[in-house]
This record gives C-alpha cells, structure tokens and sequence, in this order.
C-alpha cells in the first residue's frame, strides 16, 4: 500500500543536473532516511517524490502505478515541511481540517479523525489555539497531525527536525519511530544528521551530489561502508583515515578505524601520539591526538574514567578486524 | 509580538513574574542614558518639531478662527462672530448630502477597482515571466504623473467625444462616441483616480505576497487544494492586513482628491465631492467662514479613518 520506485529518474535545473539517474525502491511501510550533506539532492528528491517538482526523465512509480506525471494532491502522499508550514491565520483544528476539507470528508468523520489525531498527538488543550502561540514542538506535532489524518500510503517528512532545540529533537524523533511503528505506513524522512538517520531508519539512502553512494540498514553500512564517503558519513564521531606507509601494510590506499575501535594505553601500543583535546562526556571521553605521523589528528574513544590531559603521551592500539580499506578510488576492499 | 507570546505560556505555567521588577530600572538607564545625552537629544529635535508643529497648528488654528466668523472678503471682509452658524448652515445646505454621497461613491469605487485589480496585478507580476522588471516599473509608472497632468491627459486624449482615443474605439464598432464626462461623469473620475492608485495598491500588495513562505502554497497544494482555493484560503488571508493597509492609507487621499474633478467636470454632473465643495465655498462663493467650517468637518472624518489606520499599521510593525 506504499511501496515507491524509481526507475531512472533525474532532475536537471536548466542545464545544471543536480539528479543523474537513479534507481530506487522504497517498500511498503519500511521507514526510509535519505541522508547526505547540504546540497546534495536529498530534499531535491523528496520533492520528486512528492510531485512538487517535475522530473526531467524517467518513472516514478506509486503501488505500481505510473504517478510520474499526476498532480500532488493525487498521489496519497502527505508531507511534513521543515518550517511546518501551518496556516498562520487558521486554528490547529481547522489547520489539521484542511486535507480532509479539500477532500470533502464528511464532517462526522473529520471530527473523528482531529480527536483521535489530537489525542495521540498530545494536541486536545491546543485545538482552538493559533499556531503562532504554540512552541516549536507542538507546531511539529500539529504539521504530523495534518499529515496523518489524510491516511495517506506513505510520509514524507523534509528536515523536520532542524528547527528544534537538541532536547526537543530527541523527544520527536522517538514518536515519530513510535508513530511508525503504530501506523506501519511507509515513511520517507530526509536530515542532514547521520545521528536521526543511524536511530530512526529501517533502511538509509546515503546521497552526494545526487548520486546514491549506499543503500542499506543502519548496521550494514555502519560496518561495511561500500567507500569512504559513507565510511566518513556514518558513525560519530568520525572515521579516521590513514594513508602512506602504514596503510600499504594491510595492503590497502587508504585504511579506516573508527574511535570506538582503538584500545587506548598509558604504556604501550601500536601506535603513539600527545593528546591535543580531551572531551569528556562522562560515559565516553574521546581524545584527539595528534603527532602519531599517520594522520593530522587520530580521534580515540575511550571509557568515562580515562583521565589524560592536553600534552599527554598516549599509546593506541586498532582492533584488527575492524579494520576498512579502501583502494585510490576510495572504494572498499575486501 | 514577544509580549504577546509569553502572555499564554505564563497564565499556563502560573509562573511568577518575578525578575521583571528587578530588572526594569536598568533596562529604564540604559534606554534613557544620562541626562546629559537626554538634553542634546531633546535640543537637536527641537527644530523638526516646532516646524512640524508650526505647520500643522497654524493652518488649523486658522481655520478653526475663521469658522466661527462671518468673513466675505468681496462683501464687507471680517463681519464678526456667529458661533455655531456656519456649522449648521454647511451641513443644512442642499448640496451638502449628495456631496457626502458623491465623496462615498468615488471613494468606495476607487477602492474596489484598485484593491480587486491591485491583488490580481500583484499575482500576475509576481510569476516569473519574461521581461518582469521592465513590466513592473510601466505598472508603477502611473503614480509618478502629477493628478493634473493625468486628469488632462485622460480628459483630452482619451475621453475627447470627437478625437479621443477611446471615442475612435466605439467609433470602429460603428457605435456612437460616449462623452465621457457628461454621460458618464462619476465613472470617469472613478477611472482616472483608479488609474493613479492602481500602482500603489499593487506595489504594497506584491510585497505581501512576496512574503507569503511558498512552503505553505506546497503543504495547501499536497493537502488537495486547487489554485482557486489555495488563494481563497492561504494567499488571500495573508493579504488581509496589507488590504487594510491599502484601504486605509488610501481613503486619506482619495478623500481629498480635488485636481481630478478641477481640471475635468469642476464639480459638475453628481461630481461635487466634500472637498470640492469646500473649494467653492471659499474662493466660488467667496465665503471663508463657511468653508472653513466645512473643512473642520473634513479633518474630523479624515481622523476618524486616522485612528483606525495607526492602530492597523501599529499591529503590523509589532507582528
């Protein structure tokens, strides 16, 4: 009941082609993350999908059928803004009445919907409020209540997080797993933060510059990046890249390890090097270590109550066998 | 707008406003700074504000005066007080209603051109077409003409019965020429005063409509909502104030509009306006006191639709 293809679909704006083509399938009631950096074509895509932008080639199909070329409203799809778009001038019971007043749902059922959608919402006390006396939250909330009274097949959410605060964001993410998980309705949700992708996704689209680098679930690309841009994207704090001598010794261009994959000593160790930076989070610390002659800084995790300071010689050891290496063309070898 | 905000989120919590007192004498200082800088200040606006004050109270005090005279500069100059007199003569007067009904008319009727026009021009001006730029500056280029000089150039070129552009029209449907300002006097004035305040509508309302977030016209376009309701329920509700605005400021001047119906009918056929007929009172009829009192009662009504206007306006740049 929501399962998208794309068969061979680009986008060019004039003779810019920011969207070569591409092919992929989203399955019904899978919850899909297109991530990638700023301008990669992510939301770009999105909007193809959503049919507010034209596609300059290629098919997009809803449940098998063509939508390549049937109007937004047509589709089934109902989208989550990233400014949330909600009508200033009406109220939060007559914003999420909207869809359902273009449709012509009787009025019975429209009330039907706003309760039971207010209610898992948490939205009863806000109906008659405007959404400019609401916090950014309840907006967010009032945007997801909007969408799913339509009932549509499948949800598109465009960064819809970013305009919240760090406390916030975590909050919403979790209901909308929870709401996925309740709806089983297919999801489609573009970020820019490897962290909401890594948490919330069954299945990740990683994007650059409009071409799909890996297609995966969180886990597979986590541990086997098909190059070093998802190896580089995914995981935080970030890979380390070693190239040069140390590198051909495992017969590789370039080889990755994570932090969280280097034993960190007083005493001794594989590698060597002054820590520049320590951060500590109380359950992790992570150093930042610099003059090992492998790289400009070699970025460790440690435990809570590893305590070296700024200047401190530290000895690191990388777990063998988690080891990624990737060729010239950063591509992985295995 | 931040005041506004808080208030419910306060009444929710019941939190006490308690760092308010505290920190409202500082913020007082720093806002006034020392009495010194106060002093410059009030010193350097002194000379802006006895000449805007000097402007505005002479003339009105002037006016006041001679509205509670009998003043005929032909016949016998200053005759002395007559109190109320001339107040009641003016309004009792058989041309004062219909000039009152004339002034509604062609204000309501400017208006409406201009508001339905204004929002339809700003729409089209604001899709991305070829030439936009160029096309809006000749869309604007009718405010820059003087009323004078357009009101001519409307009455001679184009609502001239014998060679006028418009009388050629009819003429090649074989109709027979319309003499614009005699059969059609009111019309015509309501087309030239249109004519001049089409651009001013149309430049604040392309504004508005450049600020409507094209996010919620997609989210409107999604939910299932055509063009035709996407600018009935989003476009032109984010109008509504900029509409106010445009009424109002307008009714202002267009209360006052005089060179129109000078240069064209001179009050003649229905077209005798409240500030027309004040014209005549005082230079036609050569009776200051009379006309005088007729202009206290348009700074009255030209300040009812004030008020209205600053509070509209007000909201606004709080908003």
């Amino acid at each position: 009941m929501g399962r998208i293809t794309l068969d061979k679909v680009s986008k060019s704006f004039g003779d810019v082609q920011v969207i070569p083509p591409l092919d992929l399938t989203i399955d019904d009631g899978e919850f899909t993350v297109f991530v990638g950096p700023s301008g990669c074509g992510k939301s770009t895509l999105l909007r193809l999908i959503a049919g507010l932008e034209d596609v300059s080639s290629g098919q997009i199909r809803i449940d098998k059928q063509d939508a390549t070329h049937v109007p937004p409203a047509k589709r089934g799809l109902a989208m989550v803004f990233q400014s949330y778009a909600l009508y200033p001038h009406m109220s939060v019971r007559k914003n999420i009445a909207f869809p359902m007043k273009m449709a012509k749902v009787p009025v019975e059922e429209q009330n039907r919907r706003i309760e039971a959608a207010a209610t898992a919402l948490n939205l009863t006390d806000y109906l008659d409020r405007r959404p400019g006396q609401l916090s950014g939250g309840q907006r967010q909330r009032v945007a997801i209540g909007r969408a799913i009274v339509r009932e549509p097949s499948a949800f598109l959410f465009d960064e819809p997080l970013s305009n919240l605060d760090a406390a916030l964001r975590v909050g919403m993410r979790l209901e909308i797993s929870e709401l996925h998980e309740r709806l089983e309705t297919t999801m489609i949700y573009v970020t820019h933060d490897q962290v909401e992708a890594m948490t919330m996704a069954d299945k990740i689209v990683v994007l650059q510059a409009g071409v799909i680098e890996q297609v995966g679930s969180p886990l597979e690309l986590y541990h086997t990046p098909r190059n070093k841009f998802v190896a580089g994207f995914i995981g935080s704090p970030k890979m380390n890249f070693i190239e040069g001598e140390e590198a051909s010794k495992h017969g590789a261009h370039t080889i990755g390890i994570r932090p969280e994959h280097i034993e960190v000593s007083g005493e001794a160790g594989t590698w060597s090097g002054v820590v520049s930076v320590s951060e500590h989070l109380g359950s992790d610390t992570f150093f930042h270590v610099h003059g090992t002659g492998l790289a400009e800084t070699i970025t460790v995790r440690a435990g809570g109550e590893v305590g070296f300071r700024h200047g401190d010689r530290i000895f690191m050891t990388p777990r063998a066998d988690v080891i990624h290496k990737f060729d010239a063309e950063g591509l992985r070898i295995t | 707008m931040a005041t506004q905000h808080s208030q419910p989120a306060d009444r929710l919590t019941m939190a006490p406003p308690a760092p308010k007192p505290a920190s409202q004498p500082a913020a007082a200082d720093h806002q006034s700074g020392t009495k010194h800088a106060r002093t410059a200040a009030r010193l350097m606006m002194a000379p802006a504000v006895i000449l805007l004050l000097g402007w505005m109270l002479v003339p009105l005090t002037m006016t006041l005066y001679f509205s509670f005279k009998k003043f005929l500069p032909l016949r016998g100059g200053d005759l002395g007080w007559v109190g109320f007199d001339n107040y009641v003569r003016f309004v009792s007067s058989s041309a004062f209603w219909p000039s009152v009904q004339a002034t509604l008319v062609i204000v309501g009727g400017v208006l409406a051109i201009t508001v339905v026009l204004g929002v339809l021009l700003a729409i089209l001006l604001n899709q991305p077409m070829w030439g936009r730029g160029v096309v809006r500056i000749l869309v604007i280029a009718p405010f820059f003409v003087m009323p004078t000089v357009s009101a001519l150039v409307w009455k001679n070129m184009f609502m001239d019965p014998v060679n006028g552009l418009l009388a050629h029209v009819w003429r090649a449907f074989g109709a027979e020429p319309l003499v614009w300002l005699t059969e059609a006097s009111t019309q015509s004035i309501i087309l030239i005063v249109s004519w001049q305040w089409l651009p001013f509508a149309m430049l604040i309302l392309l504004t508005a409509i450049q600020s409507l977030d094209s996010e919620q016209l997609e989210a409107a376009e999604m939910d299932g909502a055509p063009p035709v309701k996407r600018f009935a329920y989003i476009t032109l509700p984010h109008l509504s104030r900029a509409i106010t605005v445009v009424v109002l400021i307008q009714t202002i001047f267009l209360l006052s509009i005089f060179a129109e119906i000078f240069v064209t009918t001179q009050g003649a056929f229905g077209t005798k306006t409240l500030t027309y007929l004040i014209f005549q009172r005082v230079l036609e009829s050569q009776n200051i006191g009379l006309g005088s009192a007729g202009g206290v009662y348009a700074i009255i009504l030209a300040n009812i639709v004030a008020i209205f206007l600053m509070r509209i306006v007000g909201k606004n740049l709080d908003a």
